[in-house]
């Protein structure tokens, strides 16, 4: 697999460039960048609540500072108890400071209805990609012959897979069905790991829900049948549950209902908000470790599961504060201990971003001060993504050559390009995957920095391209705008 | 709740379904056994341990909650001498650094007048920099481009104008980060191939962490505690002839100042050195992540990347080499920040390709980290209105350190049983304990190294933290353990004569 999204980095870095240098007028003042999953990036905002703590946690004086609002600076106050010598600079213990620790499986068994969460299961990392590599790291043995296997989804944001390969294991992919709306289908997982036989061991299997690229929420069932093949085929799960920003409003939501619970009319209210945060019609997530622990024995009590999660995505989308955390469920308590010590050489992960985390899974309730500022910015947010999926959908299934199924969840929009023979062909002469070309036209001419599907992985033959929809209502209408025009001018040109 | 009980039953159902479907599977297996076991694990990593967090700070931390649970005990409070962390021991942070950074952090503030303009106009260059002007998107995975720039402004000051180029500098979540890196780039190879890496014995344990997970060859070189701990070439050449045997040497490791030891580099050491890797065809990794912190009369630091191009384009165009930097320690002592760099030198294009490649895995360095390293290398300057005051806090920081540094070695040197080398430069001493016969055959019964022994027992009895000086190397039969000199000076003194009364009872209980 080749450079996974570097060549448009590296491009775009070009472009700039060479504007600057020519002077050439583009016709679009900005880019839009929706590359990643980078919410502030495509313009949208921090919740002022988690930026005033984090402020007075870094600079003290704030916490007297009358112009901050009360529970701002009790909050910050107790933040900073828990930090060692009282100050944001201090290392903290490796998995991550204690109290968070507690709060974030307290989040989680709140999250899975009830199913306990163990801290000393979970441990923060600088952001999720690092924890899914030490994982990794355990799993995988560089002197086995054969050599260690890994499923994954194809398509399947690139990081992992660069792990994976960096490390000297082998990535297997199993397809997602784009008819089903990119379904998991067992059958396609039993193909993929018959089709390791000779070629590699499998010991993971590495699923990602809610998807990234392709915006799909597995149903309960697949859900379920995956951890049954994985626990017959002897596979270690590794579930990336990063992009999990449904139930992380469904979490949020459950524990206003809990708080409202004596008032008939707020709780009506609440559970009206509950019902409508929801994309995809029919649509819960559910996660893995919930849907183990439900299925009872053998396979609570046995299948292995690292489960995957980030401050980057969220409605705080804090992608550069770099924290992210995993799970750990029935594991060796042997190996738990080397896990420790891995985790350990890297001292401890940025205190900044274990606090974002901490504020996440735990943030103002009714009666405080700063509630309704960050439930009216929650809500900001919800109306900018229920909009956005919905305009998404719509216009680019109104466009000829370009198709696009219902987004369940996650931060992206993976639609399908049907690009003709003539664009094909001027590709390759390019020396181009052909939804790269595209892409980098979109770049020049159009001004929206996407991502091709090649980058991710896709069905031979087919082309699709990636970007985010976290974006502001206004922003996400310029860019449905512009992408129109160029995709009508594209499909003219090569027709 | 509804809703959520409609969930939970649905699982089950599907669940029962699925399960009698399997039932007969399960009925044929006997036995279970997981898939991550010790034996399936990578063995690299059952190789990795890293004692500044090891065994005796879970016993430290399990002592802290049983002294919360009201547990008597010769003490109330167990210091942490163990891990070079200045605030936890009470050091403050920076003032205008933490300005800035709350700046970032809410840029409504930028209208609050009691933030001086200093402080706000770099904080609006920083923010202007990252997309959506916030810190909270990540920025590009080598790091923000005109801090980048800034970096590489601030090593030109410092290395006497020779020049240093952005796109050589690459932003990491602390020095580690970017240590970890470069090992990963440089370790290939099978059996007698298997690239070799020279380290110094006593070292930092994240080097032989890393080496053990990548599954390097460590190259043990000897410093000389008999003379300070300094860097004998003889010492290099004897190492590296006896690695040629069964492995590939390719680096050469040095830190500067050292950790544990603190002894700073002379220059002509450093000149020495960086010959020697040039002769010897090795990677140069200069970990200066002390370089504020030297305390020692007639010692001064002397950066990697100053020494090799003074010593002309001989040399300075071929030695390949990277140094590292943190803002975790010197005088800002951030840790929690994690932020660092590295600067590459005549590193191979295709190799650089690579490196991005690498970087970007993990996305992209702590944004705040990113922040305060800009800070680190663009400080107030003296026409600036927060000049007075950071320079008055700098001073007092590094001022306090070297007085600490002083009354350590003074103190130890005065203790029977416990001999001291000067601490020139670090924030830890790394003294020698002699340790009775006696007491190294109990240790030897109770399966403990006998330093571990005697710092477990120092822990029990006074409440005090200390690495042994196994866990970062030492020659054989020989015994130590690293301090930091980090505690404020009046506890530091009540620690060191803690530390004195135990040696002294430890030796009389031994003898």
């Amino acid at each position: 697999m080749a450079a996974r999204g570097l060549d448009l980095i590296l491009h775009r870095a070009q472009v700039k460039l060479c504007d600057k240098l020519q002077g050439v007028r583009r016709p679009y003042k900005e880019v839009i960048d929706v590359f990643q999953g980078d919410l502030h990036r495509a313009g949208m905002k921090p919740l002022t609540f988690v930026r005033q703590v984090l402020a007075a946690c870094v600079y003290p004086p704030l916490i007297n500072s009358s112009n901050l609002p009360l529970d701002v600076r009790q909050r910050a106050q107790e933040e900073l108890g828990r930090c060692v010598g009282g100050s944001v600079g201090s290392y903290s213990a490796t998995p991550g400071i204690p109290e968070i620790i507690h709060s974030i499986s307290e989040f989680i068994k709140r999250r899975d209805g009830g199913i306990p969460s163990h801290p000393e299961n979970i441990y923060i990392s600088p952001g999720s990609q690092w924890s899914i590599s030490n994982i990794l790291n355990v799993l995988v043995n560089r002197e086995a012959s054969p050599r260690t296997g890994v499923l994954i989804p194809v398509p399947c944001h690139n990081k992992t897979v660069l792990s994976i390969t960096q490390l000297g294991a082998v990535a297997v992919p199993y397809y997602l069905s784009e008819e089903q709306g990119w379904a998991l289908q067992v059958e396609e997982l039993q193909r993929a790991h018959e089709s390791a036989k000779g070629v590699c061991n499998p010991v993971a299997l590495y699923v990602i829900n809610p998807g990234n690229p392709a915006g799909y929420v597995q149903s309960q069932k697949s859900v379920l049948e995956v951890i049954r093949f994985a626990w017959e085929k002897r596979l270690f799960l590794l579930v990336d549950e990063v992009k999990k920003l449904l139930s992380s409003m469904q979490a949020y939501f459950k524990n206003q209902m809990h708080l409202y619970k004596g008032t008939y009319g707020c709780l009506h209210v609440a559970l009206q908000l509950y019902q409508d945060c929801v994309y995809g019609e029919n649509c819960e997530f559910v996660s893995y470790k919930r849907a183990v622990s439900e299925m009872g024995p053998p396979f609570s009590g046995t299948v292995e599961l690292a489960s995957f999660h980030s401050v980057s995505k969220g409605f705080s989308g804090e992608c550069g504060l770099r924290a992210g955390y995993v799970e750990l469920v029935n594991l060796d308590p042997a190996v738990m201990k080397y896990i420790h010590t891995l985790f350990s050489k890297d001292a401890c992960s940025p205190v900044l971003g274990q606090i974002a985390l901490n504020l996440m899974t735990d943030p103002p309730k009714p009666g405080d001060p700063s509630y309704l500022l960050y439930k009216q910015e929650i809500e900001q947010i919800r109306t900018v993504l229920v909009h956005s999926v919905k305009k998404v959908h719509e216009v680019v299934n109104s466009l000829p050559g370009f198709s696009c199924p219902p987004i369940e969840g996650g931060l992206f929009a993976f639609p399908r390009l049907h690009l003709t023979p003539k664009a094909i062909q001027k590709a390759k002469e390019l020396g181009l995957q052909p939804d790269t070309f595209y892409c980098t036209r979109l770049l020049e001419e159009g001004g929206v920095f996407t991502g091709p599907g090649w980058e991710y992985g896709q069905k031979e033959g087919t082309y699709h391209i990636r970007f985010c929809i976290a974006v502001p209502q206004d922003v996400m209408e310029e860019l449905l705008r512009r992408l129109s025009s160029f995709h009508m001018t594209f499909m003219k040109d090569f027709s | 709740m509804k809703s959520m009980s409609k969930i939970t039953l649905q699982l089950q159902r599907c669940a029962r379904d699925i399960t009698n479907m399997s039932q007969q599977a399960v009925n044929g297996v006997s036995h279970r056994g997981r898939v991550l076991t010790l034996d399936s694990m990578n063995p690299n990593v059952k190789r990795v341990e890293y004692a500044v967090r090891g065994p005796i700070v879970q016993r430290a931390v399990q002592i802290e909650k049983e002294l919360k649970e009201g547990a008597k005990k010769p003490f109330t409070e167990v210091i942490k001498a163990n891990i070079g962390d200045a605030h936890a021991m009470g050091q403050k942070p920076i003032t205008f650094f933490r300005q800035v950074l709350a700046l970032c952090s809410y840029p409504a503030l930028l209208e609050d007048s009691k933030f001086p303009e200093d402080a706000k106009q770099r904080a609006r260059r920083v923010l202007e920099a990252c997309g959506g002007h916030s810190i909270g998107a990540y920025s590009a995975s080598q790091g923000i481009e005109c801090i980048r720039q800034d970096v590489a402004r601030y090593i030109e000051k410092r290395d006497g104008g020779i020049p240093s180029n952005p796109d050589n500098i690459y932003l990491s979540t602390g020095a580690s980060d970017a240590i970890v890196t470069i090992l990963k780039l440089l370790v290939c190879g099978e059996g007698r191939d298997r690239t070799g890496v020279m380290i110094s014995i006593p070292q930092y344990p994240l080097y032989s962490a890393a080496l053990a997970d990548l599954g390097a060859v460590q190259i043990n070189y000897y410093l000389d505690e008999d003379n300070c701990w300094s860097l004998n070439i003889t010492e290099l050449r004897r190492a590296l002839s006896a690695a040629r045997e069964h492995c590939n040497p390719r680096v050469l490791c040095i830190i500067n100042p050292g950790n544990p030891t603190g002894q700073v580099q002379s220059r002509q050491c450093i000149e020495d050195v960086i010959r020697f890797a040039k002769e010897e065809h090795l990677f140069l990794m200069a970990d200066e992540v002390y370089q504020d912190n030297v305390y020692a009369e007639g010692c001064q630091f002397h950066s990697f990347k100053k020494v090799l191009f003074e010593m002309g384009p001989e040399y300075s165009n071929t030695v390949e080499m990277a140094s590292f930097h943190s803002t975790s320690k010197c005088y800002m002592g951030e840790c929690g920040f994690r932020g660092g760099y590295m600067e590459v030198i005549n590193l191979d294009p295709e190799v650089k390709a690579q490196l991005i490649k690498l970087v970007s895995v993990r996305l992209c360095p702590p944004v705040p980290g990113q922040a305060l390293l800009d800070l680190v290398v663009n400080p107030p300057q003296p026409d600036e209105p927060s000049y007075a005051t950071f320079m008055k806090e700098r001073t007092a920081v590094l001022s306090a350190l070297a007085e600490k540094a002083r009354l350590t070695e003074q103190i130890f040197n005065t203790v029977p049983g416990i001999t001291c080398n000067p601490v020139q430069g670090a924030m830890y001493t790394f003294p020698r304990i002699t340790l009775p016969q006696k007491a190294i055959d109990k240790a030897k019964e109770l399966g403990l190294v006998p330093d571990m022994f005697y710092c477990m027992r120092l822990l029990d009895e006074e409440g005090i933290c200390l690495v042994p000086g196994s866990g970062f190397g030492q020659r054989e039969g020989t015994y130590h353990f690293r301090m930091t000199i980090l505690p404020p000076t009046e506890k530091l003194k009540v620690v060191l004569q803690k530390i004195r009364e135990f040696q002294l009872r430890f030796t009389q209980e031994f003898s």
